[in-house]
């Protein structure tokens, strides 16, 4: 089974299964119906499929594993080649893993044009999967680029009033970061004259080209975050994108920002991550505190949620470039909860949305009357949120002050203030919808959870609990690949200040 | 460098040729309509020439006339695709003029005398036999412009582009007169031979005088900015499968054209026509990305497009590589499949039997007409260049190329105007499935366009699985303009 391409197959078996949707004819309701199974069923497959690269990973070495690789552009170096290592496998279980409960909450909520939406959600998928796998950078790069057409199409076809607004904002501004990048890996793969991410990791570049090739990848990279100020399409597009498409956007897409600097800026350009470190704190903090005070202020559900997931990312960030290794998996370790628990609240917005059709905060409250379990659910991944001792929240967040302490007492001060403001605004939004008297006449008949939205939460808290409960599951991979991380850097560091001291 | 008297290498040219004569005799002694037949035979007749092309050219480089025509693998390359351009044109169109009237028997023969004409240009080894090729296919294309004749706009866009044309032509003529006047000889081996030496690098300033005004009359041809003016303008006014002609295999041929004289005569003059060619491919580049996104009418967004995809070939040219003109020919593939397959919907755009050609008639497509909605996006996305279309692979090689070259000024601003125009390619996208539908085109479009469509469609996926065959070629037929370095 080893001898499986077993990533490849991770990423294309969703293809698979669009490719079987696509065929499917007959009348509206029964290719509806069976566009619903087939990619519930693919995409179950694949995360069954994805447990197996768990299975077969040894956590215990840093290299690259499962790796395969084929001929791509003839002519070049350029090739297909896939591997993963103690930091990708987890990001390539989480976008199997938020896949098909995004599938299972569409059903119902989704009613317009079925099959279209379950092949667009299969091929973000593959491209999602592909883009954590991809050990060639123009393969990285493809992917990278290929998740932004299927998440056009589902924002602007099934999203909200602005919803194509909110598609094109999203598409261009990514789009514009993206493309400086490409141009960046043109210049790297001139001087290194390879595109193979583990050897372009060994490279040392010139240190004047470092610093143009690491603003180059920030540009494409802080916006993906999102990092202040390139934050603004991220509220729209939230706002406006149906609840799966919410859920994937803040569970797996802003992870590809963070994970492309772990995988790019910091073990490729070490001079240049260090001279900019200064710049990704003060940005980080800036978007911790201000985005937790813009979000103590918003009136939409979904909005506030866009903004508390801004100010999480912050968190990564610091965490990344504190060169620490708890810090860097402490980033790495919030990314993870906060892609599942984030994609719960968005499932928590839906769930309501479905009923109400309305995000707005004022038209809710007293929901804990009608629907205790929802109430149950809805807190228990505020609290998550919040960094409750016991979630993985907590985690993830004390991990990266606990690492950024070590370099950077302030840094560690401001982000833990953001903290605090981030207990403030969750829990004013859970005060103001499921506590105080149902007043409203149209709540009063409002259901509680359907089985089917049981059966959609119930794996997501038995992960935050297990993440907040026994993280060394997470961790222990992790720490081979993180271990190497570090070293690399630091050993990129003296050689850098041996050869200025020289120079002097 | 072999030198043959024989009349092999223009084989596929003269059967094209004869195949043209023989057409016009049997439409006009034919009784009755003889478009249909007259069509079929000229698309047999292409075919066959394109397989000639395959079978007559080898690895190696063939001369014949005395050194005024040459069969290289470059010019195979350029050859197939403009000859496949051209079938798929001709079949495109014959629904079109059974359904508006327009079936006369020149039309097919028009088309093939052009292509002869483009096949004489990318085969042209000496400023004489270019010139010949390129006045053979613009007067083809003259009158296809204004093919519509009663058509106010048809011939309209006739006379613009026939005044213009001449007028680049001239300049072309006035520089390659310069050319011979301060060397003595047209034979592009003989100028090459001329310029490696010293001369080269000292060119005298009557010679660079010259390559400007040859530049200026190509950069017409290929439509690059500033010479773009004639382009909306005939594309929207002339009718729209001779329009889906002029995007493609004219494109084709004259950028060919443009890569074997600056690298072949001029080729030891890089630095001299670097300046202007970056110059042109920057304005292509900013008038394809700005000036489409305020069109409503497709055609002329087509038309914007194109100028723009030629700026981005030119950033190719610029490089003035091997990998550079391997980038351009990769991009010339990937653009005919682009473009074959954009005009074939634009030719299904049918309401009540009337051709539509408002980027807003395509409103709701996505809910009326699936298909092809889902070939429109696929196509829309490859054009502007978003991984994992085919498109994307073109644009790559051509930064590559760029990169490769140090241009990094003109990468970065060709990679930010490929955003701006990422707007106007979403645009149709939105238009087709976040609007509300509008009156749905007719059920009855022909089979042919459905065809073309749809391989097009599948090619421009499939692409990035497969993109060995194209790169391979194209590479070899890069390298036979580059012998000393490989």
């Amino acid at each position: 089974m080893t001898d499986w391409p077993l990533l490849s197959l991770t990423t294309f078996l969703p293809l698979v299964g669009a490719l079987f949707i696509l065929a499917i004819r007959g009348e509206a309701q029964v290719v509806a119906r069976n566009a619903r199974n087939v990619a519930l069923l693919t995409s179950v497959a694949t995360f069954v499929v994805s447990l197996f690269i768990l299975g077969y990973f040894d956590g215990a070495s840093a290299e690259f594993q499962l790796k395969e690789s084929a001929v791509w552009l003839p002519g070049t170096v350029i090739s297909y080649s896939m591997g993963v290592d103690g930091i990708s496998v987890w990001f390539v279980l989480l976008s199997t893993f938020l896949t098909p409960i995004c599938i299972l909450s569409s059903i119902g909520a989704v009613e317009t044009r079925v099959k279209e939406y379950m092949v667009a959600f299969l091929v973000l998928e593959t491209m999602m999967v592909g883009m954590f796998c991809a050990l060639d950078m123009v393969l990285f790069y493809v992917f990278f680029e290929g998740v932004l057409l299927p998440m056009f199409i589902i924002i602007g076809v099934w999203g909200g009033a602005r919803r194509v607004y909110a598609a094109y904002k999203l598409f261009l501004y990514t789009l514009l970061g993206s493309v400086l990048m490409l141009v960046a890996m043109l210049a790297m793969y001139f001087n290194a004259n390879t595109t193979d991410i583990p050897t372009l990791m060994a490279h040392s570049f010139p240190q004047g080209m470092q610093l143009w090739l690491w603003l180059a990848f920030f540009a494409s990279f802080a916006v993906k975050v999102p990092m202040w100020p390139v934050h603004t399409w991220l509220p729209d597009a939230h706002v406006e994108a149906p609840t799966a498409g919410s859920v994937i956007l803040a569970g797996v897409l802003l992870k590809m920002g963070a994970y492309g600097f772990i995988r790019f800026s910091v073990p490729m350009f070490p001079y240049a991550t260090e001279y900019f470190t200064p710049l990704i704190y003060t940005l980080s903090i800036v978007a911790l505190i201000y985005t937790s005070l813009v979000a103590l202020v918003q009136e939409d559900m979904k909005k506030l949620i866009a903004y508390s997931s801004i100010a999480h990312m912050g968190y990564v960030t610091i965490g990344i470039f504190s060169m620490t290794t708890q810090g860097v998996e402490g980033a790495l370790y919030q990314m993870l909860s906060h892609g599942v628990v984030s994609g719960a609240l968005f499932l928590c917005v839906g769930v309501v949305y479905d009923r109400m059709h309305t995000r707005e905060i004022a038209r809710y409250g007293g929901l804990a009357e009608r629907m205790p379990k929802y109430a149950l659910v809805f807190m228990f991944m505020t609290m998550a949120s919040v960094g409750l001792p016991g979630t993985g929240g907590f985690v993830g967040e004390f991990l990266v002050l606990l690492g950024v302490f070590q370099t950077n007492t302030w840094v560690a001060l401001f982000a833990a203030t953001g903290l605090v403001l981030g207990a403030c605004y969750a829990l004013y939004l859970y005060r103001r919808v499921v506590f105080g008297r149902l007043t409203r006449d149209d709540l009063k008949s409002i259901l509680d959870l359907s089985p089917r939205e049981a059966l959609m939460f119930a794996p997501l808290i038995v992960v935050v609990i297990w993440m907040g409960v026994y993280p060394i599951t997470f961790l222990e991979p992790m720490h081979a690949s993180v271990a190497k991380l570090i070293d690399n850097y630091e050993l990129a560091r003296a050689a850098a200040e041996t050869l200025s001291v020289a120079a002097r | 460098m072999t030198e043959t008297f024989d009349l092999m290498p223009v084989l596929p040219e003269l059967l094209v040729v004869l195949a043209a004569m023989g057409l016009l005799m049997l439409g006009v002694f034919r009784k009755g309509d003889g478009t249909a037949s007259t069509t079929s035979l000229a698309v047999v007749a292409l075919l066959v020439a394109m397989l000639l092309t395959w079978a007559v050219g080898g690895s190696e480089r063939l001369l014949t006339f005395g050194g005024l025509f040459v069969l290289d693998p470059f010019a195979v390359f350029a050859k197939v695709a403009i000859l496949a351009a051209s079938t798929i044109a001709l079949v495109m169109s014959l629904n079109y003029l059974d359904k508006e009237k327009l079936g006369r028997f020149e039309y097919p023969i028009l088309i093939l005398l052009a292509t002869v004409g483009m096949m004489m240009m990318v085969s042209a080894n000496d400023f004489l036999s270019l010139y010949l090729g390129l006045e053979t296919q613009s007067l083809s294309l003259y009158v296809l412009a204004a093919f519509h004749r009663d058509s106010t706009k048809a011939t309209e866009s006739g006379l613009k582009y026939f005044v213009l044309g001449s007028l680049a032509s001239g300049m072309l003529l006035y520089g390659v007169s310069l050319v011979y006047g301060f060397s003595g000889t047209t034979s592009f081996d003989g100028l090459a031979k001329i310029f490696g030496g010293e001369h080269g690098a000292h060119p005298h300033l009557g010679f660079v005088a010259g390559l400007v005004f040859v530049l200026a009359g190509l950069a017409f041809k290929i439509s690059a900015a500033p010479f773009h003016m004639w382009t909306p303008d005939v594309y929207e006014g002339a009718p729209t499968p001779v329009t889906s002609f002029f995007a493609v295999a004219p494109k084709i041929a004259a950028m060919a054209l443009l890569v074997r004289v600056m690298t072949g005569p001029f080729g030891e003059m890089t630095e001299q026509w670097r300046q202007i060619i970056v110059l042109i491919a920057l304005g292509s580049m900013f008038v394809g990305a700005f000036a489409a996104i305020a069109q409503s009418n497709i055609k002329r967004l087509m038309a914007y497009s194109s100028i723009g995809h030629v700026g981005f070939m030119l950033t190719g040219v610029a490089a003035g590589t091997a990998d550079g003109v391997q980038a351009v020919l990769v991009y010339l593939g990937i653009y005919l499949t682009m473009n074959v397959g954009v005009f074939a919907v634009i030719l299904s755009m049918r309401q009540k039997g009337r051709l539509m050609e408002g980027i807003d008639d395509l409103a709701g497509l996505g809910k009326t007409n699936p298909a092809m909605a889902a070939a429109m996006a696929v196509l829309m996305f490859s054009m502007a260049g978003i991984p994992p279309m085919a498109g994307f692979i073109g644009k790559f090689y051509v930064f590559k190329a760029a990169v490769d070259a140090g241009l990094y000024t003109l990468a970065i601003i060709g990679v930010l105007t490929s955003v701006v125009s990422a707007y106007y390619y979403l645009r149709i996208i939105k238009v087709m499935y976040f609007d509300e539908a509008a009156e749905s085109f007719d059920r009855a479009s022909s089979k042919a366009l459905g065809l073309v469509m749809a391989a097009a469609t599948v090619i421009n996926i499939v692409f990035v699985v497969v993109p060995g065959p194209l790169l391979t070629s194209a590479k070899a037929a890069a390298a036979v303009l580059f012998p000393v370095a490989g």
